[in-house]
């Protein structure tokens, strides 16, 4: 397993996570968040080398729907939701980059 | 306090009304709400006009189905047309979702009046429902403790016998833990039992919504209505709702029954004497009951905290001020994402989705998230092959009774500690429940937690009304 | 184009094409190009709280009809989401294969022989659409963006080919060979103008026989020509690049069509950390043996199967000819010449009639039968009706349907039944000797004189083929 948690590996996280920390709670999380993951170092104590992952309990596969169109929701309830919009669009201040 | 199964006996024969049922409901809240926070948001209107519903198709003969009258209150979790739903959260401030949950309307549809919405911690994350956005829920068998949580108001709304039964959903023992503080019957389904359409999501793999009840009867007749299949929810099992009801009186007479050192280990000694009486008293009524250990149990705790906070991560990346709730404005898209996420969150639901977000991000994948879902198959298989020797296993919901407000809110290490017991069997997809048994501090209730392979639900209820008799509620 | 000696380009294509389904990929919306702004959303393609996916099981189909026209391996796939926030996202992930595609290994044999590896061919959700407000109503410079999520949510299937394709020319014949292929298989409609096909282009230099060179992806490129001159100018950039000296970065470019060049979207950054995961919404997708056979069974030909079809019907096809033939299969009109072949008429003829006739009002084919193809270009072949006279025929049943042999009736094409031109004939045989016996002895000039008059006596409605067929059976 890694080396501990970096201030640094924080301001990273909450970026990624578009979340915006002071300087005492990158403090704070750094400390906090570092004890979880040095609790998480527990689970070296086996060989997991051979285990298969499990993503999900649930066994079950194939679960499709027919391809039949249902009703979409009146716009106009779902434009009242927005914070923001304009000419039956949702509005949003300006995009500084591209999608991915 | 009337038992919801009497409450729909009583309202089906015109005994009683959904209205009665309904006003006795809404004294209760207005005589204690304000001390103890159960209730974010009480629908008196909508309420009222549905128990009036009710007794208008009781009045004409129709059959208004199995929740008859029966108020109910619901996790602010669960989504329902025109009501606020708020996860507790400054985020969802003021959003009334367009759709109602698959719960609510199988609900709505057994002819069950909707309270209203009760309080939680912040997006289910914690064990006291001290984390939210408006304030902690107080424990009503003692106020100046906690409910637990993170269904810690819809816990709170039954012990306060606001209402007879009420929803809350169960990640890793926000259900059961709460029955347990709050003395009450607590439980966690099957994972794909209870359609999750319209739970607002916190860790997908491990969310299951489930009853709580002062009842096994109860807690059965709900999770009935509850259960069965869902075209909705990718996750829900394809088979229809078992019969639960019907086997609540079945007893454990010839059950085997693992007592798990590790699920009690730790514990208080109160709760450690009650798991002992609980395994004496299923002894007595004809289980052979034997200790048995799961030493993977152990790890479970570490790879929960990594699996659970991996998955809000991503399931709580879409409230980012575009669509719906909260906006914070600034100048470009993303200073106004971040600005929103950063007012709109608590700390600690920052904490979680920091921590997710490590432990998928690239070169950490591995060592947290990858390592987690492999301590993932150790437990499912450990507890397979446990149930290959026993039909159900016993042992302690939590380590104690309910402690006071603020008392572990300092350290989330001691306040994650609180789900040591009850995290394995949402790992595992499993069913468990937490009835009440016995007494510990102060005279406050303990739960033990009763756990069963998928499926079992109906011998988890058998057993637990073996341990309600016991314990002197026949 | 050709790029300097000494250099040569290595191009991987990544094609996004929709899937023609009727609803979208986790939801019942309609799956509809064209509507009011957000009127094709409900909670689960908006992303709301609580809402949950559920597969489309037409959108599985159509991804693995791509897969086995394609020659790829069907194999047991998750979903994964894919994390980053983008407002056009309305969860702020996409769900996407990752790891396990639907289809992978497979490949795609062009025209000119040449066979292109596909890595892969994967399942995923199209975005939002955003419009930018101010500035010069692209994205840079705007002031504001408004979001409609209609196309958000619609089933794409991704297709990756491997970095096999060395030069613009081949990318595009690659590009035009897919689009045919996903036509075939029903999943596209192929629409480049809509985006409902849409082309990125990794591209790279290298010296021949060099490891592959740094790449740069060229984004959304939405036409065939568009696709080569971006290719082109992206290899000859990086070529001068690093003549000069320079070091070719990667980074994803955005090619401008006006300009004819290619310009910086964004470099790779250390952002860029997708943090996959497995879908825990959404369950394995594992089509057995028996949803397989029923996917293939209904799979129709391929273009390069039925471009080989037509083409056995022609006798030493000319470059023109092939041209056509390639209209015909774009088109899907084969049927047509087929029908012509089984019914023993001229396969050559029918092609150019398609390619010409049919390909100008491609939209009204339903009003021409197959047979009424058929008996027009019969009519055609004995001579009943002139080459120009078929064309009128064959465009009017394509506006107004109806019978051919009515509507050249009702023209007043109806041609000298041969009883009638056979009796014409030999009055001039009888009346023209001299000329009748030059012919006989070879001159075969003189059947132009006799056509003249021929047309002259019947006031043009003979068919100077039949005339001439007429002349040599008296001969």
């Amino acid at each position: 397993m890694s080396d501990a948690l970096s201030r640094d590996d924080v301001a990273k996280v909450a970026r990624l996570a578009r979340l915006v920390l002071s300087e005492d709670e990158l403090d704070l999380y750094t400390e906090q968040l570092g004890q979880i993951l040095e609790h998480a170092r527990d689970m070296n104590s086996l060989d997991l080398t051979d285990v298969l992952p499990t993503a999900h309990p649930f066994g079950v596969t194939n679960v499709v729907r027919e391809d039949v169109v249902t009703p979409s929701l009146d716009r106009e309830v779902v434009l009242a939701m927005a914070p923001h919009a304009v000419d039956h669009r949702f509005a949003v201040p300006r995009i500084l980059g591209e999608a991915p | 306090m009337k038992s919801a199964t009497q409450i729909a006996a009583d309202v089906r024969s015109g005994t009683s009304s959904a209205t009665a049922e309904l006003e006795r409901t809404l004294t209760v809240i207005e005589q204690r709400n304000a001390e103890l926070n159960v209730f974010l948001y009480v629908d008196v209107e909508g309420a009222r006009a549905a128990a009036a519903q009710i007794d208008a198709r009781v009045a004409r003969g129709e059959d208004v189905g199995p929740l008859a009258g029966v108020p109910i209150a619901l996790k602010d979790n669960l989504c329902q047309v025109g009501v606020p739903t708020t996860c507790s959260s400054k985020i969802l401030d003021g959003w009334r979702p367009p759709y109602n949950a698959t719960v609510i309307e199988r609900l709505l549809d057994a002819g069950a009046v909707a309270v209203g919405k009760t309080n939680l911690d912040e997006f289910a994350m914690g064990s006291s429902t001290e984390n939210s956005a408006f304030g902690p829920t107080r424990n009503p068998l003692d106020p100046s403790r906690v409910p637990g949580g993170s269904s810690g108001g819809s816990a709170a709304a039954v012990a306060a016998d606001m209402t007879a039964v009420s929803l809350g959903s169960d990640t890793g023992g926000s259900i059961r833990q709460p029955a347990a503080l709050c003395g009450l019957v607590g439980v966690k389904p099957t994972y794909g039992l209870v359609s999750r359409y319209g739970l607002i999501a916190f860790a997908s793999s491990l969310d299951q919504i489930g009853p709580f009840a002062k009842t096994v009867a109860d807690a059965a007749l709900v999770l009935e209505v509850l259960a069965g299949h869902d075209a909705r929810d990718s996750t829900s099992l394809p088979e229809p709702a078992p019969r639960l009801v019907a086997h609540v009186n079945d007893g454990v007479a010839g059950r085997r029954i693992g007592l798990v050192r590790e699920l009690f280990d730790g514990a208080d000694e109160s709760v450690v004497a009650s798991v002992r009486a609980a395994a004496d008293a299923l002894r007595a009524a004809g289980a052979e009951v034997v200790e048995v250990s799961i030493p993977e149990l152990a790890l479970t705790l570490s790879a929960y905290y990594l699996i659970a906070p991996a998955e809000a991560s991503s399931n709580l990346a879409r409230f980012d001020g575009v669509r719906y709730g909260l906006r914070v404005s600034a100048e470009d898209v993303t200073a106004m994402m971040e600005a929103t996420r950063t007012a709109g969150f608590g700390a600690e639901v920052k904490r979680r989705i920091m921590l997710g977000t490590y432990a998928l991000s690239a070169g950490y994948y591995d060592a947290y998230y990858g390592q987690a879902l492999k301590v993932r198959t150790l437990t499912i298989d450990a507890f397979a092959r446990a149930y290959q020797r026993v039909d159900l296993l016993l042992g302690a919901t939590t380590p104690s009774v309910a402690f006071a407000l603020g008392a572990k809110t300092a350290d989330p290490m001691t306040m994650y500690l609180n789900d040591v017991f009850t995290i394995p069997t949402n790992l595992a997809g499993d069913p468990a429940l937490s009835v009440p048994f016995g007494t510990g501090e102060a005279g406050l209730p303990v739960g033990v937690q009763l756990l069963g392979p998928g499926r079992s639900e109906a011998r988890l209820f058998a057993a637990a009304r073996v341990l309600e008799i016991a314990d002197g509620r026949p | 184009m050709t790029l300097p000696d000494g250099w040569e380009m290595v191009v991987g294509l990544e094609v996004h094409t929709e899937l023609l389904t009727r609803s979208k990929l986790f939801c019942g919306c309609a799956n509809h190009f064209g509507s009011e702004p957000n009127t094709n959303i409900c909670p689960v393609c908006l992303g709301l709280p609580g809402s949950l996916p559920v597969l489309n099981r037409e959108a599985v189909d159509f991804a693995m009809r791509i897969g086995m026209a394609l020659h790829c391996t069907i194999a047991p796939s998750t979903f994964h989401r894919k994390n980053y926030f983008y407002p056009d996202q309305s969860k702020d992930y996409q769900i996407s294969q990752y790891d396990l595609p639907i289809n992978s290994g497979g490949y795609l044999d062009l025209p000119d022989a040449s066979r292109v590896a596909i890595e892969r061919a994967h399942m995923e959700e199209d975005t939002g659409k955003s419009t930018h407000l101010g500035g010069s109503g692209r994205l840079a410079g705007a002031d504001s963006s408004l979001v409609d999520y209609n196309r958000c949510g619609v089933p794409l299937v991704e297709i990756v080919s491997g970095p096999d394709i060395r030069s613009s020319a081949q990318a595009r014949l690659y590009a035009a060979e897919l689009r045919g292929i996903l036509i075939a298989t029903g999943a596209s409609d192929g629409r480049l103008e809509e985006g409902s096909m849409r082309f990125d282009a990794n591209v790279s230099v290298r010296r021949p026989g060099a490891p592959f060179g740094t790449r740069c992806e060229i984004k959304n490129l939405n036409s065939l020509r568009s696709l080569q001159r971006a290719i082109d100018y992206e290899a000859l950039r990086q070529i001068e690049l690093i003549d000069g000296g320079g070091v070719v970065r990667q980074e994803t470019r955005h090619w401008d069509e006006n300009r004819g060049e290619t310009s910086t979207l964004r470099v790779k950054e250390d952002a860029d950390d997708y943090r996959y995961f497995r879908d825990p919404d959404l369950v394995d997708l594992a089509p057995d043996q028996a949803w397989q056979d029923r996917v293939r069974a209904a799979l129709a030909p391929m273009p390069a199967a039925r471009r080989a079809a037509v083409v056995a019907l022609l006798a030493a096809p000319s470059e023109a000819q092939l041209d056509a033939v390639e209209v015909v299969i774009d088109l899907g009109l084969e049927r047509y010449v087929h029908g012509v072949a089984a019914a023993g008429g001229d396969a050559a003829l029918a092609v150019a009639r398609v390619a010409n006739e049919l390909a100008a009002d491609v939209d009204h084919v339903a009003n021409l039968p197959v047979d009424a193809f058929v008996s027009t270009l019969a009519m055609e072949q004995r001579g009943e009706l002139s080459a120009t006279q078929a064309k009128t025929v064959l465009g009017e049943v394509l506006r107004h349907g109806g019978d051919p042999r009515a509507i050249a009736a009702a023209r007043g094409f109806e041609q000298l039944s041969s009883d009638t031109l056979g009796a014409t004939v030999a009055t001039l045989i009888a009346s023209n000797p001299d000329e009748w016996s030059r012919y006989r002895d070879g001159d075969d000039k003189l059947a132009q004189f006799f056509i003249g008059q021929v047309m002259k006596l019947t006031r043009g409605q003979a068919n100077g083929k039949a005339v001439i067929a007429e002349l040599q059976a008296r001969r």
